[in-house]
């Protein structure tokens, strides 16, 4: 469909975006763990303040099969539509494009007419993904100014290499892999971009034979999995750099660039330190004057959050021997206006918040403590209730106000680190002017047995689903 | 519409009333005009490129690239034109200027596509490049094949629909008026985007941003493509 005027949802800057309406719906990726007989969907919760189901699951697109594993998905069309090189401004924000890492399979999900009653539209099955794209297993999504790109972990054989691919923004036919040069680079795990840099980022964390069965400890120890950041020219598509965070730091995921896009930095979570199963944030930043002026990209790491000591007893087998929980940062997400930064400890329970107005140091401003390996701490809607799981995928309103967050990483690292079983949730959080967060007690979502929430989308946009070229 | 323009331009060449030429001129200046309105052909990157480098000379240097780029499509159309003018019949040129501009308006209107070219990190050749490849894209180029085709039917009018003219005398006369309408659309068309990326510039740049894109961008291209469809009817019935 073509519009007279520009999608109402599309922002030229990050600036227009944050003064955006609030998000009425949320998006949800729900997954049946492969032979629980379950089928994966979309979930849609009501997220209107003033609205009488607030808070409530309202609305359930179910695909045709389970465990495709549905990890990260995105809008076929976004901000980045304005972009002035390639501009679709009369495009619509409507279809959510959502990949399964273990089927490799792609569904395409219509959001209108009506919001609460997302239809599936198209699905492309993981032979044709694989076929046309020597990829598996696509991953992360995110709308382009000329085209949908989709990153894959690994090869059909569940080796490396895994990489990028495209999708036609109107069709959705696959137009096959979009490297011309990979360089040394092998493992995948994210990507994003600087628009306003012509810079493609990409991050590391294992091929599909080293994750489908659960973190190898043997790998991990040896330090086999990714620990390096990859940089990409998006106009040539040729690797420039590889920016490699050191062996110890073992797998290097979610990217989180600025939004304006005359900054030119980053921020990506490190899960674990094999020195003492700390996590870390890096930031990655383009040193200008470097090489002479023609400039460099490197990183350097501006937060720690350190290990927690633990009774061996109350520990899965897998962290027995250490004694301790990890605080396992798998994700992160930055606020449209680039000064907060939100990091989920999915190991300890822990959601930090941090000023990141200076990105080289951020200060620890708010923490809020739900699940959790050991603690297993309750919401405070229902403070009888101990939660499993923990913070795992956050996503931020573009107004920067509400934060929303789910609680399982992976089904089969799920059961390594929660062997009692995830039972899914979906909690907001409200945000303070002065660093602060606090939990909705009126917002949990509880979703049935043996159906798992992933990544959210919110409608219109959120903080992770835009670029833009306009500052 | 642009047919009897086209006449009459072709009349330039055979040196006839003045009055009756100066229409067809205002056509091809309005019809560059309307390609710098659209942000899609280059003032809004122009703007982009400004605010990105966080200085107005960005602007300006996006500016002559952006227009070189634009006025090369037009001549390679129209050169294109008059080469094939050479060597097809009259009738042959007509039907294939028609099926080539409702071709491409029909597909435009089904297909939202741009060239995959350009990004926030170019200099002038990038530009140029991006400028000629939206340009030849949107048809711009072959918009002015009309006024071609119909030039050098003005130059020989009394062999126009002849297979094999006698051309060699007519050449200066062909040529020389498919460069005028290059350069008054490339006028045209400079002129609006001078204008509208200085503007949306300092309006941007003052602080107000670009939310004004939001309401103020209609579709063009949409209004573009029914353009193609009906000067291809156009030239038809002509």
């Amino acid at each position: 469909m073509t519009r007279w005027t520009p999608d109402p949802t599309f922002y030229p800057s990050p600036s227009s975006a944050a003064q955006a309406p609030s998000e009425a719906h949320a998006y949800v990726a729900l997954l049946a763990p492969g032979g629980n007989g379950q089928r994966d969907g979309i979930g849609v919760v009501d997220t209107a303040v003033d609205s009488p189901t607030f808070g409530r699951l309202v609305g359930r697109l179910d695909f045709p099969q389970g465990g495709n594993e549905l990890h990260h998905f995105g809008w076929n069309a976004c901000s980045s539509h304005l972009c002035p090189y390639a501009p679709h401004a009369h495009a619509e924000r409507r279809y959510l494009v959502v990949p399964g890492t273990h089927s490799s399979r792609i569904h395409i999900v219509d959001t209108k007419p009506d919001p609460r009653a997302p239809a599936l539209v198209k699905v492309i099955e993981g032979e044709e993904v694989m076929r046309k794209t020597g990829y598996a297993a696509p991953h992360t999504v995110h709308c382009g100014p000329d085209a949908i790109y989709l990153n894959a972990l690994g090869a059909p054989d569940g080796n490396g290499p895994g990489g990028i691919f495209t999708l036609d923004h109107e069709t959705f036919a696959v137009e096959g892999r979009w490297e011309k040069d990979r360089g040394p680079q092998e493992l995948s795990y994210d990507f994003f971009w600087h628009l306003g840099h012509d810079t493609m980022i990409t991050s590391e964390w294992g091929t599909p034979n080293m994750v489908t069965n659960g973190v190898d400890p043997e790998l991990l120890l040896a330090g086999k999995y990714g620990h390096a950041l990859h940089v990409w020219n998006l106009r040539t598509r040729r690797h420039e750099q590889t920016i490699d965070l050191g062996a110890d730091q073992q797998m290097v995921l979610e990217l989180r660039p600025a939004h304006d896009p005359r900054s030119a930095h980053g921020f990506v979570g490190v899960v674990l330190s094999l020195t003492d199963l700390s996590s870390s944030i890096f930031v990655w930043f383009l040193d200008r004057e470097a090489r002479g002026g023609k400039g460099e990209w490197k990183a350097r790491k501006v937060i720690t959050i350190s290990a927690e000591p633990a009774d061996p007893a109350l520990l899965p087998p897998v962290l027995q021997p250490f004694g301790a929980v990890p605080p396992l940062v798998t994700d992160i997400n930055l606020s449209v206006d680039d000064k907060w930064l939100y990091v989920s400890c999915w190991g300890t329970g822990e959601l930090r918040r941090y000023d990141v107005s200076d990105p080289f140091n951020p200060v620890f401003t708010g923490s809020v403590r739900i699940g959790g390996i050991v603690h297993r701490t309750a919401h405070p809607g229902t403070p009888d209730t101990p939660r499993n799981g923990a913070p795992q995928m956050v996503e931020v309103s573009r107004d920067g106000r509400r934060v929303y967050v789910t609680n399982s990483l992976y089904s089969p690292w799920d059961a390594q680190f929660y062997p009692d079983g995830i039972c899914g949730w979906m909690v907001k959080l409200d945000t303070t002017d002065d660093g602060g967060i606090a939990l909705d007690p009126n917002f949990m979502v509880e979703f049935e047995d043996g159906i798992r929430p992933h990544q959210v989308r919110l409608a219109g946009g959120d903080a992770s689903s835009d670029s833009f070229c306009f500052s | 519409m642009h047919v009897s323009h086209v006449a009459a331009l072709a009349g330039v060449a055979q040196g006839v009333d003045i009055t009756v030429t100066v229409w067809p001129w205002l056509m091809l200046l309005g019809l560059g005009a309307l390609h710098g309105v659209n942000p899609g052909m280059g003032w809004l990157f122009a703007v982009a490129l400004g605010l990105q480098q966080g200085e107005r000379r960005a602007v300006w240097r996006a500016l002559p690239p952006l227009a070189a780029g634009h006025a090369m499509a037009i001549t390679v159309a129209v050169a294109v034109a008059i080469g094939l003018g050479r060597v097809l019949p009259a009738t042959a040129m007509r039907w294939g200027v028609v099926v080539a501009l409702a071709g491409l308006g029909v597909w435009q209107l089904c297909r939202h596509r741009h060239p995959r070219y350009g990004g926030m990190r170019v200099g002038a050749r990038e530009l140029t490049t991006w400028s000629f490849l939206v340009a030849t894209a949107h048809g711009a180029g072959l918009m002015a094949a009309p006024f071609a085709l119909q030039a050098q039917c003005g130059a020989n009018a009394i062999h126009c629909d002849s297979s094999h003219a006698a051309h060699h005398g007519a050449v200066a006369a062909v040529t020389a008026p498919a460069l005028a309408a290059t350069a008054v659309h490339t006028v045209g068309y400079l002129i609006v985007t001078v204008l509208l990326a200085l503007v949306v510039h300092r309006h941007a740049s003052g602080g107000a941003g670009l939310s004004v894109l939001r309401r103020a961008w209609v579709n063009l291209d949409m209004m573009w493509a029914v353009a193609l469809v009906l000067t291809a009817a156009a030239v038809a019935v002509a």
